[in-house]
């Protein structure tokens, strides 16, 4: 039978039918309608909002405001998010790139979510119709948090600051082995001053690899330079075991990749 | 449970029906309309067999409820014969052996149409990543890239 969906005209009415017990927020419905169709018994129906905010994309002086609803096929368009296309497209294929949200992303699970670990590395503010939380302080409590998310914003990174890399066995859609994104500032000596290093499928969301970005302070990224952030990669992580891989081996790679993106 | 109208117009034709509120797009096409060419492959978003044009884009129609799609234009597979004339992307897949059990084939075809709407000469690369997200388990993948590659080349010809 199929579970019924509400459709509300702003974020606030949504919210306040989303505290009916079983109810799930749709947005593209690349997750929750998933859920239903393999039969998720917690859900109860489906909410949604159209109000017009969540489908927009504001740039001003460098501050980017990403709607909740926006696509990952719309982020991956955009002609000054180009920084961000390639984590945009490493989302499914292009049907799903055409569904999946913004949004969504933050509540996709592992090895899902490729694009919440580049706004993760970004360290972006996550907006709700609750207020505004640091993505980090968000995920954490992503499952007990039942507000509406309205809008992702953070500031575009420098040229060339930001690196993205997705690991998957299948090409050029695969899900992921693992997933890197970096955002890194220089000192004028070319050492690295600043570095946040965001880490996908090595636990059970997208975490920072606080230990490695401690470790690159006042490096070169050099084969030599790099050496003590990759040596401390792993710390701090607990990859899953799945068919896509081993938790055993995503340990295992993670420091190869993250060199490999670190050089490149 | 309280039926719901849904409207929008499908392979070009003006379409209304009543159903269960969260009835999928698949769903309602199939089991309401009548139109069995989108295939109900995994349900997950995974194998593309589903796979329609909602105004101009790819989506899957296993994962999008029908009321979403409320003054959408539609397009599936069952459209794109004209006058009993196959469409340069079925006479392709039929010439490349690009379809054998056929399960994927609607899907991959709206897949390529799309990438042929908007990209009429595209390169194999093209091709792979438009195909990306549509499983088939018999060709092994390179008679139905040929055969896209095929009908680009074909329209190309009959532009010209």
């Amino acid at each position: 039978m199929a579970l019924a969906l509400q459709t509300f005209a702003t974020v606030k009415d949504a919210g306040a039918a989303l505290k009916a017990a079983g109810a799930r927020y749709l947005g593209g419905g690349t997750l929750v309608v998933r859920a239903a169709n393999e039969g998720d018994v917690s859900i109860s129906g489906f909410i949604r909002s159209t109000e017009p905010a969540l489908s927009i994309i504001r740039i001003s002086g460098g501050e980017v405001r990403i709607g909740a609803s926006v696509t990952m096929a719309a982020v991956a368009r955009h002609p000054d998010l180009a920084t961000l296309a390639h984590a945009a497209r490493a989302v499914g294929g292009p049907a799903i790139r055409n569904m999946a949200s913004v949004g969504g992303n933050l509540f996709a699970p592992t090895p899902y979510g490729d694009f919440t670990v580049a706004l993760l590395a970004l360290d972006a503010t996550v907006s709700t119709d609750d207020g505004e939380l640091p993505i980090e302080t968000f995920l954490a409590k992503r499952e007990s948090n039942h507000a509406i998310v309205t809008a992702v914003g953070f500031t575009l990174p420098k040229e060339g600051g930001f690196r993205f890399l997705k690991v998957s066995r299948v090409k050029p859609k695969g899900i992921s082995v693992l997933s890197i994104a970096t955002v890194l500032e220089h000192a004028p000596d070319g050492t690295v001053s600043s570095a946040r290093i965001a880490l996908g499928c090595m636990a059970d969301r997208p975490i920072r690899a606080r230990a490695a970005e401690k470790a690159l302070i006042g490096r070169e990224l050099t084969s030599e330079g790099i050496a003590p952030a990759l040596a401390v990669a792993r710390d701090g992580t607990s990859p899953r075991t799945d068919p896509i891989a081993s938790a055993w081996y995503r340990n295992e790679v993670l420091p190869v990749h993250l060199g490999r993106l670190l050089l490149a | 449970m309280a039926k719901v109208p849904v409207q929008f117009t499908l392979n070009g034709a003006e379409k209304a029906e009543f159903i269960d509120s969260g009835t999928t797009l698949l769903h309602a096409l199939r089991d309401k309309i009548g139109d069995t060419s989108p295939k109900g492959g995994c349900h997950q978003g995974t194998c593309g067999a589903c796979s329609v044009i909602i105004d101009g884009e790819l989506r899957l129609s296993c994962l999008t409820l029908a009321e979403t799609c409320n003054g959408a234009t539609i397009a599936t597979t069952t459209g794109l014969a004209e006058g009993g004339v196959l469409h340069p992307l079925q006479c392709a897949f039929l010439d490349a052996f690009a379809t054998q059990c056929g399960f994927c084939t609607p899907g991959m075809i709206m897949a390529a149409k799309v990438l042929l709407d908007q990209t009429p000469n595209p390169s194999r690369e093209d091709v792979v990543e438009a195909l990306s997200g549509n499983i088939c388990r018999c060709t092994g993948y390179e008679p139905i890239i040929q055969a896209v590659l095929s009908a680009a080349r074909s329209n190309s010809q009959n532009a010209a």
